[in-house]
């Protein structure tokens, strides 16, 4: 195994667990965007790139976002001098940002062509994918629109029970 | 040949996964439960994609996609109960106290 692969394996894992053992929330989230980062290193070593950026404009960018915002409107936890101390503190940042480092560093190695690993052989591109899902899985495609807009809807009818006020 | 076999990553997936499911099963709070989902859909997407890695065939790809759209939906839908939730006045987010399924 290419040791480029064991870290970003072992970035993504540690990421994992460190998510679900956290208390505040929040720091959970960092965790977590680290990551999927780390997975969408894996995905790119893969051949995946296509994949790999879905996973970081969707996943990291999208749903992350939606996460922050839920837990800013929750407002859970400590009071909030304690909270904006607690954030200043070093032990809040120095672990996503070590992790964060440590995964784009090794983006940025491997976005170099010439002293970066041989690529996989003929890596799978978005035409590829393109083709496959419009082609043979477009009924699937159907089926996933359905699928969001039962999302949309049913997202929508419970916050609209909140703002009605019962 | 590329820097991960198929068993490698079938080994990483199994790893991520159970650190999901151990996170769905040990945290009780909403917010990390849902956090511990997205863990495992992750884990289940990277199998897809090795797979298509291993075989070269783009369906992998296609459903990483696919996963991707559900994992929103699982998400946004999942978040709007939390808020519905923490707004009906509940002190805390312990999926222990809503086994009720009182409107």
């Amino acid at each position: 195994m290419h040791a480029l692969a064991l870290l970003a394996a072992c970035v993504t894992v540690v990421g994992a667990i460190m998510v679900i053992t956290r208390r505040v929330a929040v720091h959970a989230v960092l965790y977590l965007v680290v990551t999927l980062l780390a997975l969408a290193t894996v995905l790119v070593m893969l051949g995946a790139s296509f994949a790999a950026m879905l996973e970081v404009i969707i996943y990291a960018g999208a749903i992350m976002v939606l996460f922050v915002f839920v837990i800013m409107m929750l407002n859970l936890g400590q009071p909030d001098s304690a909270r904006e101390k607690e954030w200043l503190h070093p032990r809040a940042w120095l672990g996503p940002g070590v992790l964060a480092t440590i995964a784009c560093a090794e983006l940025l190695y491997c976005l170099n062509p010439l002293s970066g690993p041989a690529p996989a052989p003929a890596p799978i591109t978005a035409h590829d994918v393109g083709l496959g899902l419009f082609g043979r899985y477009v009924l699937m495609v159907e089926l996933v629109s359905y699928l969001l807009l039962a999302g949309l809807i049913s997202a929508f009818h419970i916050g609209r029970n909140r703002v009605g006020g019962r | 040949m590329p820097a991960f076999s198929f068993n490698d990553t079938l080994l990483l997936a199994t790893v991520l996964f159970s650190v999901g499911l151990a996170g769905v099963l040990v945290r009780r709070d909403l917010v990390f439960m849902l956090m511990s989902l997205d863990i495992m859909l992750n884990a289940a997407a990277l199998v897809f994609v090795g797979a298509g890695a291993r075989w070269h065939d783009a369906t992998g790809q296609v459903m990483f996609v696919l996963i991707l759209a559900l994992a929103a939906v699982e998400t946004a839908v999942g978040l709007a109960i939390i808020v519905c939730l923490h707004a009906r006045g509940r002190p805390t987010l312990d999926a222990d106290t809503g086994n009720l399924l009182r409107g």
